[in-house]
């Protein structure tokens, strides 16, 4: 006897198809992966089941849930069974709380709305669910406001709210994907173990194939509002049986071929980078509190090198990448690009940072929405003087990247991320620079999609002599593409050295901390594939 | 173009037509009286009727218009010329000296009303049409001012941001190429509101006696000689009434539409 059985469920919004005949099963106490890149249906599915579609949405097909359907539900229905049966909790931590309200309030709300409980209970029994999910009452009073909290600990509040009421069925839809690894394998492991204890069907809907595997008992594999495969999640991971699976699998530890070819002389050297922070002052004639936040560190990137700077957020990476491309001063020490002084501001000539670029993170705040693709990948000429050829430097910088020179016509909001991210790489490219600086480039791609980024950069690399400067989180990925690895931790460098030494035998705490917590793909899983 | 879009750009246009074409030509002289012919309601002689004095209240409209639309012209102009350099400076050097004189030099000026400014420099200069666009004009300046600077500031924290500064541009540079184009729509529906407080300002101005003075034609003051007849000739107090009333939704409409048909985002989308 399934707990939530969804059959033949067709959504179409405004006409649009968004989903056609999804069904899948959860049994009471399972957990069950959904996993799919962005825009495969997997987060309208888990919204339909809750009856939180958008205006202009028209379903067919079931979803039963303890032998009602969801579907054919009224409002009114829907709201009893929401937050009481079924939980949910959402990606970016950040937006799910409500920042005006204590923690301890909001988890109690959820009780007091569904007369869980009486107004001086609820606040007993929220201070117990927060301890439930690893906030407890001597380090977490009920008195903090979600902004004290980091993003791991809002995420456990989020889940604490969930679960408050003990529901049958989570959905927890991209629950990690904003935090770091360790946090990340934490949330995970919490989840695990509350569905465990708490006898509740957990239904965790991803794009990382690896969070899934060793998580959940069944997966389905969705594509283009299709489920195309779905099982128990070992077997199906070993047979792989729909090409689209396997591909996401190629995609998942996908490695660019890569042929180094690392000269000896230094490019970029920082010596000894010092920068503090003055934090806000306790009390109003307290000295201000200093955060030191890149402390004492000392890096070469050589020519035609890759390096990977590795760190969880706050550990100082963007504060030195801000400085490496002369945006803010250094307290002490120097940075050096082949020999020349890096400083911040007007003092650095221009010719200095021409030999400098950078690509960053979110494919959606990288350009001005109000200029066209030809003028954004222009704009570093700023630096050299616009050549004569400017548009013809342009139109081979798209092409080269993989997009086409007409494209220089459209506005960017015309693209999707994937492009908007070798829209980047073009305007990195096209005053030739000697060093590029990834910050997180390929972190907010799907991993079919980032897999051919790779493959990109690989091949601009070797065909330009780039130097790459490669920071992330995500350490399959620094992996993949670089040859040296420096680890971060609180400002300072850890651990340093080749890629595949560093990562095959970890010689810091943190460094194998960090290694243990990436999610990943049992190795005999893989070798298991089916030959047919 | 959508319809809010067109029906703003007509009732604007109306507007702004009834005033260019008083300056040359207007069905009655505005400042000639006819006493006998006082309070007529409206009639094929005098569409909107005529005023206490027997003037054709048509033609105060239309010479009416040209007041209310100067006024609040100058007074956006005003406001947006110095409030918006402004705002972008105190974004650009957000956390500065600098950012903290100009945003609390606004929030003294925003802590008197414009009516109370307005009595103030009519006390010293004595009232005129040019006194009132400036006090008008005077209180805009913080408006723009911050939202200026609030548009400017969560811009200044993203990415392409970023990469104008990597691309070595300058503060001002990058607020004229990159903060302001993405702030104009704020500005835009700002300065149809603006523009549309600036009429109901001088209204309000004229009707207590410190804006426009007589002979000039002016929507507020008509309201105000018209309050005391209301229950008498009701049309004397309504066209006015109406005159505003449209105009203002009309600019409001107006600057609405414009936002979203300069976005290129929702344009293409269309």
């Amino acid at each position: 006897m399934s707990l939530l059985s969804v059959h033949d469920l067709t959504l179409t919004i405004h006409g649009t198809p968004i989903l056609s005949s999804v069904s899948f099963d959860i049994a009471p106490g399972e957990t069950f992966g959904l996993v799919g890149e962005s825009g495969s249906g997997k987060s309208m599915t888990a919204l339909a089941v809750m009856g939180l579609l958008p205006h202009g949405a028209a379903t067919t097909g079931t979803a039963e849930f303890l032998g009602q359907d969801l579907l054919q539900l009224p409002e009114r229905a829907l709201t009893r069974l929401r937050g009481n049966e079924i939980g949910m909790i959402f990606q970016e931590p950040m937006t799910a709380l409500n920042p005006m309200k204590r923690i301890g309030d909001q988890v109690a709300e959820t009780l007091l709305i569904h007369r869980a409980a009486a107004r001086h209970d609820a606040r007993d029994m929220a201070r117990e669910k927060l301890a439930r999910v690893g906030l407890p009452e001597d380090r977490f009073p009920l008195s903090l406001y979600p902004h004290e909290l980091s993003g791991g600990q809002r995420q456990r509040v989020a889940i604490a709210m969930a679960i408050a009421l003990r529901p049958k069925l989570l959905i927890a839809d991209e629950p990690t994907t904003a935090l770091d690894v360790t946090t990340q394998a934490q949330i995970l492991d919490l989840l695990n173990h509350l569905t465990r204890e708490e006898e509740m069907a957990l239904l965790l809907i991803t794009h990382d194939l690896a969070v899934v595997a060793g998580r959940t008992t069944h997966t389905a594999v969705m594509q283009h509002g299709r489920i195309v495969e779905q099982g128990e999640t070992e077997p199906l991971f070993r047979a792989r049986r729909h090409d689209y699976t396997r591909r996401l699998f190629a995609a998942s530890d996908h490695r660019p071929a890569r042929n180094p070819q690392t000269r000896p002389e230094p490019l970029l050297t920082v010596e000894n980078a010092t920068r503090d922070y003055l934090l806000p002052r306790p009390s109003p004639f307290a000295p201000h509190p200093v955060l030191r936040a890149v402390d004492g560190v000392s890096l070469t990137i050589r020519k035609g090198e890759s390096l990977g700077l590795v760190g969880e957020s706050g550990c100082g990476k963007s504060t030195l990448t801000r400085a490496i491309l002369g945006l803010d001063p250094l307290q002490s020490g120097a940075i050096r690009l082949d020999g020349a002084e890096v400083t911040a501001g007007h003092t650095m000539p221009r010719s200095l940072r021409a030999r400098m670029q950078v690509v960053f993170q979110d494919p959606y705040g990288s350009f001005n929405p109000r200029h066209r693709v030809g003028r954004l990948v222009a704009e570093p000429f700023h630096l050299t003087g616009t050549p004569r050829d400017a548009e013809d430097r342009v139109a081979g910088a798209l092409e080269e990247v993989g997009l086409q020179a007409s494209d220089r016509l459209k506005y960017i909001h015309e693209f999707s991320g994937g492009q908007r991210q070798r829209i980047a790489i073009a305007r990195a490219l096209i005053i030739r620079p000697d060093l590029i600086v990834l910050d997180e480039a390929v972190s907010a791609l799907d991993v079919r999609v980032r897999a051919q980024i790779l493959d990109l950069l690989a091949t601009l690399q070797q065909s330009h002599g780039l130097s790459y400067l490669f920071i992330s989180h995500d350490l399959s990925v620094v992996r993949a593409i670089t040859d040296r690895v420096m680890v971060m931790q609180s400002g300072k460098i850890v651990e340093e050295g080749a890629t595949e030494m560093v990562f095959a035998s970890p010689r810091h705490p943190y460094t194998e901390k960090l290694i243990a917590a990436t999610p990943r793909i049992p190795a005999e899983w893989k070798e298991a594939a089916h030959a047919d | 173009m959508r319809l809010p879009l067109i029906l703003g750009l007509v009732l604007s246009a109306a507007a702004l037509i009834a005033a260019a074409v008083s300056l040359v030509w207007t069905p009655y002289d505005v400042t000639a009286l006819a006493i006998a012919e006082k309070l007529k309601p409206p009639s094929a002689a005098h569409w909107l009727g005529t005023d206490h004095f027997g003037r054709d209240i048509g033609s105060m409209l239309m010479a009416g218009a040209q007041t209310s639309i100067a006024v609040a012209l100058v007074a956006v102009g005003i406001g947006m010329g110095l409030g918006v350099p402004l705002g972008l400076f105190a974004a650009a050097r957000r956390g500065s000296l600098a950012d903290e004189v100009i945003m609390r030099g606004n929030d003294l000026i925003f802590a008197f009303p414009s009516l109370v400014i307005a009595i103030l420099i009519t006390a010293v200069f004595g009232p005129s049409a040019l006194n009132a666009i400036l006090a008008i004009g005077i209180f805009n300046i913080p408006v723009f001012a911050r939202v200026t600077r609030g548009g400017a500031l969560s811009l200044w924290t993203l990415d392409f941001i970023r990469a104008a500064e990597v691309a070595g541009k300058g503060r001002a540079r990058i607020s004229a190429e990159h903060i302001l184009p993405n702030i104009a729509n704020l500005l835009i529906v700002q300065g149809t509101i603006q523009f549309s407080l600036g009429i109901l300002a001088e209204a309000g101005l004229s009707y207590v006696g410190l804006g426009a003075q007589p002979p000039t034609a002016s929507w507020g003051r008509m309201l105000a000689e018209a309050q005391t007849m209301v229950t008498l000739a009701p049309h004397v107090a309504i066209f006015p009434g109406l005159a505003i009333v449209f105009t203002v939704l009309g600019l409001n409409l107006l600057g609405d539409g414009l936002r979203d048909h300069l976005d290129p985002r929702l344009r293409r989308a269309a």
